[in-house]
Formats: structure tokens, sequence, C-alpha cells
């Protein structure tokens, strides 16, 4: 039993659940319940964003601009076509993905990271569409977005988003803990150490980066919906390049290749600008600080480090084999 | 009935022809060693046929069916699986997860089925641990199977790649250097390794430098240098034909002949 509750799988779920749940408890006022179903609705993009970047190995620049399409969809389609929200949530889940698709598709065949000057021109491109297209969106201003209603109730306040996109980060993660735990997730980790291995070996790594990098904006214009639908209002800043550069730094600092880092992450980015007021005008110098602490004290992220942590204190004492250098060091996947 | 035919193969690197002109066939069940002093072009020849490299000029047919150019995944499916000289390796997977990746394409991978840990999926991560136990197990790494590939010595490794190679159910098998930097006592076991994989049925075709290994084990044998075939025969013909001798082995390959011989 306790063996299956330890493994980072089913234990994580539980933990984060765990904090899901008991978290309220300790919220001091209700602004708190905004606060966290922030982190969860960005731990949701993040989650998927780090699929991409820490198991297929590729960075995207643009993942707000996905964002912005769900948000937008479920803002624009209801409030100017009288879509029912549930459907335009869908219709901007199934563009962002088949965005994804077209311009991962050619993209993903190139070696090298050509997917994140892609992104980036895209991420660009779809903010600028949102802040000019001012007739439907609103422009800079951005727009106030209707109200979801489920079963004839509307969904309103901060406490009830809250729950809804705590709920939902957890199917998220067990999400992609499956994806990562079968042939696909074993796929792109191969992928991830040795592109040429990975190929000789039956991989169709193009197919398999394009499958997660679909996913992946799926997950992020997802979070955007909800992050709209909590509202009250949505501005071309969700879309922004700034903001996916967020997301990048959401992933880094949680872990690579860590979906519960990803949620740690997240919650430490969304969080701190609120800490950091205090600093009033010195916030985004102190964002940088503590950034650079990070890349040079915990390289691999807050929860992979501390995962080697404890591993090394109470993992059982194993004779470690020794391993030759010239085995140890991933050599650059480059046949000679 | 031959299983791999390659026709006037060749590829050239900035007017430097690396492969020239390279004709030869494998027959299914044999041992096809590839010799040449360094610069030969045996690795090259080894990315041709693997489809890592596109061929200049030539072609190549692969169990009846053309295979130039062909990208590697397409020729893996076709039965095609390598190695390689300076290990690729998933280094952050475990010894186990390493020869799983190898059960890829026989494996029942639907996206969805993956992404939501249907009973489909479930059956297939179960059948693929014991297909991958059970290689770890004939190349002798079942100690190793929970270890991660970082942190094996140097002749596992070598071993491991032969079983993640095998993992895909190859009808060729190329191996390049598989006794590379191993001592006397690993390369001995890769030798009955490569023997063992030929009784059971897979072809092999192989690029090694350790003389006594290919010699011993070799039903072919074909001889580059300068990216061109020097002589093909038994390792008795290559032995003896003047050509080889003046060119590769010379005095000293020579006394190692004498040396395998003894």
């Amino acid at each position: 039993m306790a063996r299956v509750l330890f493994t980072p799988h089913v234990g994580g779920l539980l933990v984060l659940i765990a904090v899901i749940v008991i978290a309220p408890y300790f919220f001091p006022s209700n602004f708190y319940f905004r606060i966290f179903a922030l982190v969860w609705i960005a731990s949701i993009a993040v989650v998927g964003l780090n699929l991409l970047m820490g198991y297929a190995g590729q960075v995207s620049l643009g993942h707000a601009g996905f964002y912005g399409i769900g948000a937008y969809a479920v803002a624009v389609l209801p409030h100017h076509f009288g879509v029912p929200s549930l459907i335009a949530l869908v219709i901007g889940l199934v563009v962002a993905g088949g965005l994804a698709y077209l311009v991962g598709r050619p993209i993903l065949r190139l070696k090298g990271h050509y997917l994140a000057v892609a992104t980036l021109g895209m991420g660009i491109l779809i903010a600028m569409v949102i802040t000019n297209e001012a007739q439907f969106t609103g422009g800079p201003d951005g727009m106030s977005v209707p109200r979801l209603e489920l079963f004839g109730e509307r969904i309103r306040g901060s406490d009830t988003w809250y729950w809804i996109s705590g709920a939902t980060l957890v199917v998220i993660c067990w999400l992609a803990l499956n994806l990562v735990n079968s042939p696909t997730g074993r796929a792109l980790r191969a992928v991830h150490d040795s592109e040429v291995a990975a190929q000789v070996n039956g991989i169709d790594i193009a197919r398999e980066k394009l499958k997660v990098f679909v996913l992946s904006a799926v997950f992020a214009a997802l979070a955007g919906s909800y992050h709209a639908f909590m509202g009250p209002t949505i501005t071309p800043v969700m879309a922004d390049f700034l903001h996916s550069i967020e997301l990048v730094i959401m992933v880094v600092i949680g872990g690579m290749g860590s979906v519960f880092g990803s949620v740690v992450g997240a919650a430490f980015l969304v969080t701190l600008p609120q800490l950091l007021t205090v600093f009033d005008e010195y916030k985004f110098m102190m964002l940088g600080l503590l950034m650079m602490a990070f890349m040079i004290f915990l390289r691999d992220g807050i929860v992979p480090s501390l995962g080697k942590l404890l591993r090394g204190r109470f993992a059982p004492a194993k004779a470690e084999e020794p391993s030759s250098p010239k085995a140890s060091e991933p050599s650059e996947a480059k046949p000679s | 009935m031959t299983l791999l035919n390659v026709d006037g193969l060749g590829i050239a690197f900035g007017g430097v022809r690396a492969v020239d002109n390279v004709s030869f066939a494998v027959p299914p069940g044999v041992i096809f060693s590839i010799i040449g002093p360094n610069g030969a072009g045996k690795t090259t020849l080894f990315n041709l046929i693997s489809g890592l490299y596109r061929p200049g000029m030539g072609k190549v047919w692969f169990d009846g069916k053309p295979a130039t150019g062909l990208p590697p995944h397409q020729l893996a499916n076709l039965g095609l699986s390598r190695t390689f000289q300076n290990l690729q390796i998933f280094f952050r997977m475990t010894a186990l997860e390493n020869v799983m990746v190898g059960r890829h394409l026989r494996e029942h991978r639907s996206f969805l089925s993956n992404l939501l840990h249907l009973p489909a999926t479930r059956r297939q991560n179960a059948e693929t641990r014991d297909a991958a136990h059970a290689l770890l197990e004939r190349v002798g790494l079942s100690d190793y199977a929970d270890t991660i590939a970082g942190n094996m010595p140097y002749g596992a490794l070598k071993r491991l790649e032969i079983a993640r190679a095998l993992a895909t159910d190859p009808k060729l098998l190329l191996l390049d250097e598989p006794a590379a930097g191993c001592n006397p006592v690993e390369t001995e076991e890769i030798d009955a390794l490569i023997l063992d994989v030929k009784w059971q049925g897979v072809t092999v075709l192989l690029v090694e430098h350790d003389m006594k290994l290919v010699m011993k084990i070799s039903d072919r044998i074909l001889v580059l240098d300068h990216g061109e075939v020097l002589a093909e025969g038994t390792a008795e013909d290559v032995r003896q034909n003047p050509a080889v001798i003046a060119a590769y082995l010379g005095e000293h390959g020579q006394k190692e002949i004498a040396r395998a011989d003894g």
C-alpha cells in the first residue's frame, strides 16, 4: 500500500488534491481564492508546456498566443455571435490545436530550435490581431466576458473558479502523468536524450513532437478560457510575448520534465509579485534577481532538485556503479 | 535471395568521396563484416544504409523492397536496426526503459488511450516491460534493469544498445564496433552475444576493429579502403588477398592474423 502511495504518480496527485482542498482554510481573505485560482489556471498551461519542453525538448515562445485564443474565444463568440459559452470554449480549443498543428507540422521536421522562432512570430501575430480587431475584441482596453452558464446556473465568483480550476488541474496532471508513463511518453523522453537513437528505434520524431505540441496548445487554450470566464475582463496582455516568457520561466523554475514542478513553478511566479509588492517599484528587479539565483543554484528547477536531495538522504544505500566518464556524458546526437 | 542489396552506393562530403560506388549483397542468416582502416568509410556506409545520410548515388534494397533514402524510422519498421560506435543511449532513462523504447514500433500506441491510461495502454506497458526484461536477461544485464543508464559501466552500455536494437525485432542488425573500448572479457561476451543473435535468425552486419573477433565469427567479409571496395569473401579469402594484405593489413596486420590463428 505504502509503495503504491509513494510512487510519484499516485502520491503526487494525492498531495496536489490535499493542497487544493486544505489551502482555503489558510486564506486570510477571499481575495486569495482569486490568486490561487490563477495559480491553478496557469498550472494547466504550464503542465502542457512542460510536456513539450521537458519531455520533447522543444521550446515554444508563443504559448500565450494559444492562451489568448482560448480567452478570446469564450469572450468574442458568445458576445458577438451568440455562441453558447461552452461551445465557444470547445471551438477555442480546436482552433488552438489546429493552429499548433499547422505551425508545428512543417517546423518540427527541421532539426534544432526552429519551433521557438516560429512560435515567437506566431504569438506576436496573435497578440497583434487581438489588439487591432477592436470592433470584436475591444482593442488594447480589452473586453468583458459573458459569464459561463451551466445547467441554468451562472458560474461566478473566485471561489467557484478556484474549485473548478483546481479540479481541472488534477485531471490535467493525471493526463500528463499517464502520457509520460506510456509508449508515447517513453518515445518523447527518448527523443529528448538522443534523436538519432530514437529514430533508428522506429520513432517518427517529427510526429511525436507534433502530437505533444498540439496537446500543449490545447491545454494553454483551456487555461486561457478559464481565466477569461473568471474575468471580469480580458486584455491582449494575456496573449503577448511577456506572458509567453512567463510561462517558459514557470516551467524552468518548477523543473523541466516534472509534472508537479509545473504547478510549483506556476505558484511561485503567480504569487511572488503579490509578495513583492512591498518592494514597490523594485518588484521587477527583485524578480529578475530571483530568477538569476535560480539559474545559478537550482538549475534543475525546484521539484527535481528537491527530489534529488530527498533521494540522496533517504534512499537505501546502494552501491553506485562506477561510471566511466565516456559513458556518463550524453554525447551530442551526431554519428561520426 | 538476399536480405540487403547495396548497388553502387556513394556519398561525397565537400568533394571528398567518403563512400564511392560500393556494392555488395548480404544473404539472410549470416554475419557479414565490414573492415578497413580508420577513415575507410565504414561508419559512413552504415549511416547510408540505416537512413541517417541520404546517398548521393546508388541504390539500396532491403528485404526485396527499395530502401534508398528512407528515413531511419521507416527502415526500422521494415526490420533494420543498428547500434552506434559512440554509444547513443538514453542516458536519463533506466536500462529497462531504454529497451522498452526499442519496442516502440511493435507497441499499440494510440495517443488517446495513452492519455487516458486505458486498459489497452496498461496491457501494453506490461507486455513491453516483460519483453524488455527478457531481452535484458538475454544480454546478461538483468541486474541493471532499474539503473539509470548514465550510471552504468561502459561495457554494459554496449550490450544495452544491442538489447535495445533487438527489441525492434529486426531482420538485419547493424553493429558499429560493438567491442570498441571493451576489455578482453567483455569482448568475449559480445562475441558470444553476436553468435547467439545469429542463431536466433537475425542477420548481422558488423563493423569491427578487433580482427580476432571478426575473423572468428564472420561468414563473409567486405574490405573497404578510401571509400571503395577492396575485396570481398570469406575470412580465408580476405586473409590471402594480396591487395588486402598490402593496403590494409600490412606487416602489423599479418602479425595480428598469425596471433589470431595461433
